[in-house]
């Protein structure tokens, strides 16, 4: 842990890749997972005398996310190369954006930490992928050339949760938007972190260490906070922070040199002489819309009487947003269900959510029985539970497991009867003044109706019979 | 005339009037190639088993009147910075020796849809990086007028197979006068277009904001019939311009009378030889006697123009080379590491001027002196775009040596970088500025060898360009002794 006199400073830097059928530059797929260099042409090889050729729905996604966040979105922007050597970059440059990326400012909001500003958002092309065999190194570039943004996150994060909570409200943004698919794993959403420590009260920063190869939320944590810890250890032990680039190794929680300043590439970037300059007109500009974020969403839920917890439960997967509207009714009763049926199965791993093929037709059929009093609210819990893993209708399911209640009165009535007649001096008691044994009463009952009996209707009636309090 | 002796246009004629057709006229190129070529030095290879297939089907068209136009059944080659499929294209350098692309270039599938026989590929600069095609790591390229000498560069193997009615067409490329200069220096005539007018999709990137490809004929009149093939919008080249293509061939006889033709003061001083300067004004007057309005002009920015040409040129060179790393085709040296690899390849399939210049561009672009070096190249070129504004203002076109001397010897600038350099001051400042230029032959100095008038268009008025370089060019072309036989 960080010692108490010191704060960290964390930016973010995260690596999108653009949902587009093609790639940014050239028409070939950006399919996942096709066999190695199939997915290649003339262009994304980097072969000479190729030339690049824009993707605008790429730039219309980086349209999106500035919208989104609130941008300013650059009526001109400048295509720039990156020029470094890698296997696994066929041009020996990466062509990105530079001086005038297409995005600039904006912020993140995040629940709980407020709006975390933006440097910029730019687009890119990802490079290819080398893949390290016993019979030597191999490249793979179904991945190059496929579209990336790169959104650049000003250093105004205090602690390594934060940092945590910022990328969760981005990446579930960029979903909401379409835009990318959030996996982490995978790589289509990949993140950097720079971190830095100084004395608390102290204005100036501290010399910025990058962090790369972080591939979870787990690892965004424990990176980071390894990173603190370190970094106040080394100034603790009088020592100075070197300015480099760590690499975190995810099975023994560490960061690793990867690269110091000095060994540090220069990447002479100039603009891209390939591309005019990208210009995006007001009618564009205009003529590109965005869905509903998930802060709309929670907002709605909230202002339904839906918990705040639960409001962001259900906004964390547009799916849940989905289900909610589909079920319908009482937004609060609908948040109950998809909340405490659906999301509790999916984060039980008993099913996959996009398995959970219910129809809301059937929920509203067992709110309605529960209504009715035929089935009681625990019941009806179990049914929704089987409702949503099978698809069958709930008066079979109650049938089936033997859910239903009783609540008819005549038959209520006799059990009634049938209680008082055999517990005389629990019936004085009461009558004397222990109202707490109608519970006693209620229970006896509910045992000779195995369970079944309408409890609400058996309170009733023994308070009638007895006289109530 | 032998029909192989005639120009491209006289050639298209023969092939349309049925005096010769296509298969003989391309029998009749490869027999001069055979016979010629191994003294000049400018093909790299045939493409003869192609060029038959493709002559005899022109030769079908043509017989059963369905000609593709005034290409369809002509020979002509390609410089071998053009992709062409299935074929080796080496861009004169060892380091893509045994690459063959998997596609054809943007312009050679327009020359092949307007039927032309590609007849092979021709000698080049490494990478177009040169002016005497000595840099070619397949050995040089011969003046046709003087074995001695250079034909120039970067495109003297395009220049050559012209000016020796190897081919009556070639295509070449000019990214600071690789097409003008040679033209000037073996007497045919050449021409860059403006910047974006031809799509450079499949051709070998040296320098892309200067590289701008372009057609060789004896005769101004082939020039523009091939250029009418080749420009236009190309998707695949977002700098390509979406501007009509007009028959540039259709207006060439309308004459100079009316129009301006400026003489830029900065164009004729020092370090122009006196023969090259009698031979252009002697071309000027010769406007003036047709009719045009001949005036001195000022570009005042021009003498910056060639050390703000190896900025430019030599950054966007040192990027687009990098793809020449040995992983993925072309030339890769045993190595161990993947450092060593790199440093091999490159140091072994790279020529010396190849590599003086990625060094130099690598020193431009890097942190700390790209202020000094780039952009500041880049503001000396925002002015030297600006004189011509200025000048266009008031001429439509400009008059001006194509190169201050003649053809020079073998050898005799290969150890002065600089001096060669030089030879590219008259043709610069049009890649800067992004404007059409045409040389055309003008007379010859003393020793019989051409000199080359050059003229300098608005941005997309080729037409206009064209037109001034017919009325200047000489109404008969002579052969060079070794092209006549003799």
């Amino acid at each position: 842990m960080p010692s108490a006199d010191f704060e960290p400073v964390i930016g973010l830097e995260v690596h999108a890749q653009l949902l587009t059928r093609t790639k940014i530059f050239c028409g070939c797929p950006t399919r996942f997972g096709a066999p190695p260099n199939t997915q290649v042409c003339m262009v994304c090889l980097g072969l000479p005398g190729a030339l690049p050729a824009l993707n605008r729905a790429a730039v219309e996604m980086a349209i999106k996310a500035g919208k989104a966040f609130g941008c300013r979105i650059a009526e001109r922007s400048i295509w720039a190369r990156k020029n470094y050597f890698y296997p696994d970059l066929p041009k020996g440059y990466q062509i990105s954006q530079y001086e005038l990326p297409i995005c600039s400012g904006g912020a993140v909001p995040v629940p709980g930490l407020g709006r975390i500003a933006l440097e910029r958002i730019h687009l890119e092309e990802d490079a290819g992928k080398n893949v390290h065999t016993a019979n030597g190194s191999e490249v793979d570039l179904n991945r190059s050339g496929v579209p990336l943004i790169e959104i650049v996150g000003k250093p105004e994060l205090r602690s390594a949760e934060d940092a945590s909570e910022y990328l969760k409200s981005l990446r579930l943004t960029l979903i909401y938007l379409g835009i990318n698919d959030g996996n982490l794993e995978e790589g289509s959403f990949r993140c950097d972190a720079n971190v830095s420590v100084r004395r608390k009260g102290e204005s100036k920063l501290g010399t910025r260490v990058e962090l790369k190869n972080i591939n979870s939320f787990r690892f965004v944590r424990q990176a980071i906070e390894f990173e603190i810890g370190r970094q106040v250890g080394v100034i603790e032990g009088s020592g100075k922070v070197v300015q480099e680039t760590r690499l975190f190794d995810n099975e023994k929680g560490v960061t690793r040199s990867m690269r110091s300043k000095e060994e540090a590439n220069d990447y002479r970037y100039f603009p891209e002489p390939d591309l005019p300059p990208l210009r995006v007109s007001k009618e564009w500009l205009q003529s590109v819309t965005i869905p509903r974020l998930p802060q709309d969403f929670a907002d709605e839920l909230t202002a339904a009487g839906v918990s705040q917890a639960d409001a962001r439960t259900i906004v964390s997967d547009p799916r849940l947003v989905d289900a909610h509207r589909r079920v319908g009714g009482d937004p609060k009763r609908a948040a109950l269900f998809v909340v405490g049926e659906l999301a509790r199965a999916v984060n039980d791993k008993e099913a996959d959510l996009d398995a959970l093929a219910f129809d809301p037709a059937l929920v509203r059929e067992v709110w309605k029985l529960q209504d009715g009093g035929a089935i009681s609210s625990t019941a009806a819990k179990e049914v929704l539970a089987e409702l949503i893993r099978t698809g069958a209708a709930p008066q079979k399911i109650v049938e089936r497991k033997g859910l239903s209640q009783v609540s008819d009165a005549f038959e209520l009535e006799a059990v009634v009867d049938a209680v008082i007649a055999r517990n005389p001096a629990e019936v004085e008691k009461y009558k004397g003044g222990k109202a707490n044994l109608l519970g006693f009463f209620v229970g006896q009952a509910m045992k000779d109706l195995k369970g079944k009996g309408n409890p609400g209707a058996l309170n009733a009636l023994f308070k009638k019979k007895l006289g109530g309090f | 005339m032998k029909p192989e002796l005639l120009p491209l246009s006289q050639a298209a004629d023969a092939i349309a009037s049925g005096a010769v057709s296509p298969e003989a006229l391309l029998e009749a190129s490869l027999a001069r190639i055979r016979a010629l070529d191994g003294r000049l030095h400018a093909f790299l290879r045939l493409t003869e088993n192609e060029a038959r297939t493709a002559a005899k089907a022109a030769t079908q068209r043509r017989a059963s009147g369905k000609s593709l136009g005034p290409l369809d059944g002509v020979p002509v080659a390609l410089k071998d910075i053009f992709c062409l499929e299935g074929v080796e294209t080496t861009c004169g350098s060892k380091i893509l020796r045994g690459y063959a692309p998997p596609y054809d270039a943007t312009v050679v599938r327009r020359l092949k849809q307007a039927g032309a026989v590609i007849v092979g590929k021709l000698n080049m600069d490494e990478f177009a990086m040169g002016s005497s095609t000595e840099n070619s790591a397949f050995g040089p390229t011969r003046n046709p007028w003087d074995l001695t000498r250079t034909p120039g560069g970067s495109s003297g193997g395009s220049a050559t197979a012209v000016a020796a009615r190897l081919v009556p067409g070639a295509l070449g490329t000019d990214t600071g006068g690789s097409i003008r200069q040679p033209a000037a220096l073996v007497g045919c005539a050449g021409l860059k277009p403006t910047y974006g007018r031809v799509s450079r999709f499949g051709v070998i990137a040296f320098a892309s904001s200067l590289d701008q490809v372009g057609p060789f004929a004896q005769d101004v009149r082939g020039v523009a019939h091939l250029l009418t093939a080749i420009a236009g919008h190309d998707p695949n080249d977002q700098t390509s311009s979406s501007r009509p293509v007009p028959d540039y061939a259709a207006g060439l006889d309308q004459g100079v009378r009316g129009l301006r033709i400026g003489v830029p003061r900065e164009y004729f001083g020092e370090g122009l030889a006196p023969e090259v300067e009698k031979a252009v004004r002697a071309g000027i007057e010769r406007l003036r006697a047709a009719g045009g309005e001949v005036r001195e002009i000022s570009l005042p920015n021009s003498p910056h123009a060639i050390a703000t040409y190896y900025i430019v040129a030599t950054a966007e060179a040192s990027s687009n080379l990098a793809r020449y790393d040995g992983v993925r085709y072309g030339h890769r040296a045993k190595a161990s590491q993947l450092l060593e690899m790199y440093e091999k390849t490159r140091a072994e399939g790279f020529g010396a001027e190849v590599k003086r210049r990625i060094m130099l561009g690598t020193y431009v672009l890097s942190a700390g002196y790209y202020d000094a070096y780039y952009l500041r190249a880049q503001k000396v070129r925002a002015l030297i775009r600006r004189d011509f504004d200025h000048a266009f203002a008031s001429v439509d076109a400009i008059v001006s040596p194509t190169s201050p001397t003649t053809a020079f010897k073998l050898g005799e600038k290969m150890d002065d970088p600089l001096a060669m350099y030089l030879s590219d001051v008259y043709t610069v400042p049009a890649n800067l500025a992004g404007l059409p230029g045409i040389s055309v032959p003008c007379g010859f100095d003393s020793k019989g060898l051409p000199v080359g008038l050059q003229l300098i268009g608005k941005p997309f008025d080729e037409e206009t360009l064209l037109r001034i370089a017919h009325a200047a060019e000489p109404s008969e072309h002579r052969l060079s002794p070794l092209a006549e036989g003799r």
